[in-house]
């Protein structure tokens, strides 16, 4: 932890703080004052200590791009949304988490189980593919059978950015 | 009163329990429910590409505009991503132009639509009502003690929710179960999250969440009741590998709301995808008497 928490302020990465600024859900990460209500309130961090929404707001703040991408504590959040309502300063954590991911994974080092779903939806158009076994299923059940190929969730998983 | 029915990718798969009672008990209620050739919402790639989640949410939107029908989700991701995809692309400019882009190569538009989207229980306590639940009641279940779990998205954001229920203590879940004749607990942590949202990240620290959960209730409760597939997936099928992992015994069965609405609305136990379940429902339905 001591060694973790030294922080090199020539690593402040500028271009990473502009990029920050333009994105919504990021728009009041200026204003965290570090009070840490996000963290004892998690129900992440109770069970992992190495969690820490806190942290991760000063170091996105700071522009410390390396240090926040170098773990995979910004893929620890389970978007609970318990933080977002009391941090007294509506700097909405869950969704600085979703722009710092989002960056992260453009960057290519998304945890393998997360970036492999657009290619999934761009298969199948579904995250669980539909077999005939699952519409047997469901026959024998009395569910109605469910489409196994979503044209416009492949497209759309498949378009550009 | 008549809805449009939004699946997920989840529950049509995986947790057709979820799905069977809460049809069966809609149709019991008088609820009509149509389907609509809805797909992904867009929640489980959020993480990686959020104008692409938002671009699948608007899609599925722009369908449900076609009818009058509001939108019921069984899924609580699934209609927090449809109500965010409303307001954020209502007051998001750069990620409109981005949704618009990608709809444009997939041969779609959309132009702002906001159907009413509504969760199932949420329908069931604002739109049918409590009293009329209760009206409906022909077995009360006396002397069951439950253990909701409302979970995260059916209530928080609260900003997405205004006027519905409180986001750190919601009561809707409980008053819902206390119409059945049930009792709705009282316990520590009841808005905790179930971990199902980081499974796929970090399976080890899922599981000790769903766990912590689990121990403390264990005993104190005749079962648990959920209402979105994620808890319904962490808490039913993994408590087996939970109670091998930590050497205890749990024994704490885990029912989506309609299956014991469906109970104390006297229908048949076959109908309501008990078999689903992976943790045994026998002693609760003789407890039940059924």
């Amino acid at each position: 932890m001591a060694q973790d928490s030294v922080v090199d302020l020539s690593e402040v990465d500028t271009r990473f703080l502009r990029r920050l600024e333009t994105e919504l859900g990021a728009s009041d990460l200026s204003k965290c004052f570090q009070c840490g209500v996000c963290t004892a309130s998690c129900p992440v961090r109770e069970v992992e200590a190495s969690f820490s929404p806190r942290r991760i707001m000063k170091l996105a703040k700071m522009g410390l791009k390396k240090q926040v991408f170098s773990s995979d504590t910004i893929w620890l959040c389970s978007m609970c949304f318990i933080c977002l309502e009391r941090c007294p300063q509506d700097v909405r954590p869950p969704e600085v988490m979703t722009v710092l991911r989002n960056m992260a994974a453009k960057e290519g080092v998304a945890p393998a189980n997360l970036s492999k779903l657009l290619n999934v939806l761009s298969r199948n158009g579904r995250v669980y593919s539909i077999d005939d076994f699952t519409n047997e299923e469901r026959g024998d059940r009395g569910l109605p059978a469910v489409e196994s190929d979503l044209e416009f969730i492949k497209r759309i998983s498949e378009a550009k950015a | 009163m008549r809805y449009s029915l939004f699946l997920g990718c989840t529950i049509p798969t995986r947790q057709m329990n979820y799905e069977q009672s809460a049809r069966e008990v809609a149709r019991v209620l008088g609820i009509e429910f149509v389907d609509g050739g809805y797909g992904c919402c867009g929640f489980p790639v959020e993480p990686v590409d959020e104008v692409k989640a938002l671009s699948m949410a608007a899609a599925n939107l722009k369908i449900a505009s076609e009818s009058d029908d509001a939108l019921v989700t069984l899924c609580s991701a699934c209609g927090e991503m449809l109500s965010k995809a409303e307001k954020r692309l209502g007051e998001d400019a750069e990620a409109t132009k981005g949704v618009c882009k990608i709809l444009t190569q997939a041969g779609l538009a959309y132009a702002g639509e906001k159907p009413r989207v509504i969760h199932f229980a949420r329908m069931l306590h604002d739109d049918y009502g409590l009293d009329n639940i209760r009206a409906r009641v022909v077995k009360p279940l006396k002397g069951l003690r439950i253990a909701t779990h409302p979970g995260c998205h059916y209530v928080r954001p609260s900003t997405l929710y205004l006027g519905f229920d409180d986001p750190e203590f919601p009561g809707t879940l409980d008053r819902l179960v206390e119409a059945t004749g049930a009792e709705a607990l009282d316990y520590q942590g009841k808005t905790d999250c179930c971990g199902g949202g980081i499974l796929a990240v970090r399976e080890d620290i899922a599981k000790a969440m769903t766990g912590k959960k689990l121990a403390k209730l264990s005993g104190k409760a005749d079962a648990m009741v959920v209402i979105c597939p994620f808890c319904g997936i962490m808490y039913d099928k993994y408590q087996k590998t939970l109670e091998e992992e930590l050497g205890i015994q749990l024994g704490l069965p885990v029912l989506y709301y309609p299956q014991l609405l469906g109970l104390a609305l006297g229908i048949d136990p076959s109908k309501l995808g008990f078999d689903v379940n992976s943790v045994g429902v026998q002693a609760l339905l003789g407890k039940v008497g059924v």
